[in-house]
């Protein structure tokens, strides 16, 4: 699953997207988590490496990015597909 | 550097406002030309004319009711002082006349880069429905009615909501039969018939300013979302938006109709990604500000080309820029309005 090359982010978790003018603000798990999709990171590598940097139960965290991709989707962050 | 002598109107920059001030801020922002700027107004208390840092001076200009004949003595009156090298109306109302004398004003000297008669009408709120089956636009279905009984006979095949607008301006949302009457009758007061019932798309709500060479090329392509909208439904803030549909969209209208001048495209564009055309506004819209802003200033690009500059499109634009309109009190004299009111100039 990829962001769409035109939608800006910055650091502090702000979300643009430059085709609606939709913008969003997440927190700052949301700005990795869209970080790690920008650099075309993998569902499983993101599991992986947000459990290995967080004190958090993979099946949550797994549940939760479910949650947080469905969103994206919705509000037209993700590549359709 | 020769200092170009402009005209401009809608100077009425209030709620519900006209671009005149905005199509004169762009314009002294460029850094190709000089400018004195000649406000045409139509009442004393329009803003701009007040506003002696964009407005070198203002003359009242007769009502577009009135027709070609009182303009063209007024405009010859005006020239006779200022020796104006062009004139930009900006008000749908007035560009009939516009177009009718563009010839004469040449004589005098004054250019205009305007779209002509057929061009004006193609997008005409009465015949945009036509020109988009003719031309593979979207427009959103619409009947017209004359009178009153037209309405009662349709009662029955009304789907809700359903849009009532008016010959020229104001339209009205309704989600019943009781609605849709209460809505007629108060345009009607307004506006006279016919009405106007439009087909409800709901969307979000997009407008685009483009400006066209009169020979089918667009120099200039800028999509903008409502970010907020007053009760006129009026953007009072807005976002450059980076869409290859839109900007073809303009392009498209801008080649299908050969559009010379600046115009604006009111569109709705669907979840599923539909462009609906609900209207086109002959001119530059009271936002056209934002398109210097965001690197392609149309009105000094309409000014260059009606000077008779050949123009390359403009390629790129800063995507994200954000306008928010605001209120401001600007306080002046009594013997200004005195001037404006009693001599018809300032």
């Amino acid at each position: 699953m990829k962001v769409k090359k035109n939608i800006a982010t910055s650091e502090e978790g702000f979300i643009f997207n430059p085709s609606t003018g939709d913008s969003f603000s997440t927190n700052n798990i949301g700005t990795e988590i869209i970080l790690a999709l920008k650099q075309d990171k993998t569902v499983s590598e993101i599991v992986q490496e947000m459990c290995g940097k967080y004190d958090v139960e993979p099946t949550l965290f797994e549940r939760d990015l479910d949650e947080f991709m469905t969103l994206l989707k919705e509000f037209n962050i993700l590549e359709q597909g | 550097m020769k200092k170009l002598v402009i005209g401009v109107t809608a100077l009425n920059a209030v709620d519900s406002p006209g671009p005149g001030v905005a199509v004169i801020r762009a314009i002294r922002e460029s850094k190709d030309f000089e400018v004195r700027i000649i406000g045409l107004a139509y009442e004393a208390m329009e803003p701009g004319l007040y506003m002696h840092d964009l407005v070198d001076k203002t003359y009242q200009i007769p009502y577009p009711s009135g027709g070609t004949e009182p303009l063209m003595a007024r405009l010859e009156y005006i020239q006779e002082k200022e020796n104006m090298d062009l004139i930009i109306p900006n008000f749908d109302a007035e560009l009939f006349n516009f177009i009718k004398l563009q010839d004469k004003l040449l004589a005098m000297g004054i250019r205009t880069f305007l779209p002509d008669l057929d061009q004006l009408e193609s997008r005409d709120k009465m015949k945009l429905a036509g020109f988009g089956k003719k031309n593979g636009f979207l427009i959103p279905e619409e009947h017209y009615l004359h009178e009153h009984i037209e309405l009662k006979r349709m009662e029955s095949d009304l789907k809700y909501p359903v849009v009532v607008k008016g010959k020229y301006y104001d339209a009205i949302v309704a989600n019943s039969f009781d609605q849709v009457e209460k809505a007629f009758q108060k345009i009607q007061a307004k506006w006279g018939l016919p009405i106007i019932l439009q087909e409800f798309i709901k969307g979000t709500e997009i407008n685009i300013a483009a400006l066209g060479d009169g020979e089918g090329n667009t120099i200039s392509v800028i999509p903008m979302r409502k970010l907020y909208i007053t009760e006129k439904g009026k953007a009072w803030a807005g976002v450059t938006l980076d869409d290859e549909l839109l900007l073809d969209l303009g392009r498209k209208f801008i080649k299908a109709t050969q559009w010379r001048g600046g115009c604006e495209l009111e569109v709705m564009l669907t979840s599923a990604g539909k462009p609906f055309i609900l209207e086109v506004n002959p001119r530059f819209p009271a936002w056209i500000y934002l398109t210097a802003a965001a690197g392609q200033n149309q009105p000094a690009a309409l000014v260059k080309m009606a000077m008779g500059e050949k123009l390359t499109p403009f390629e790129t634009y800063d995507v994200g820029k954000i306008f928010i309109r605001y209120a401001w009190d600007l306080v002046t004299d009594i013997t200004e309005f005195q001037k404006i009111s009693g001599n018809g100039e300032l």
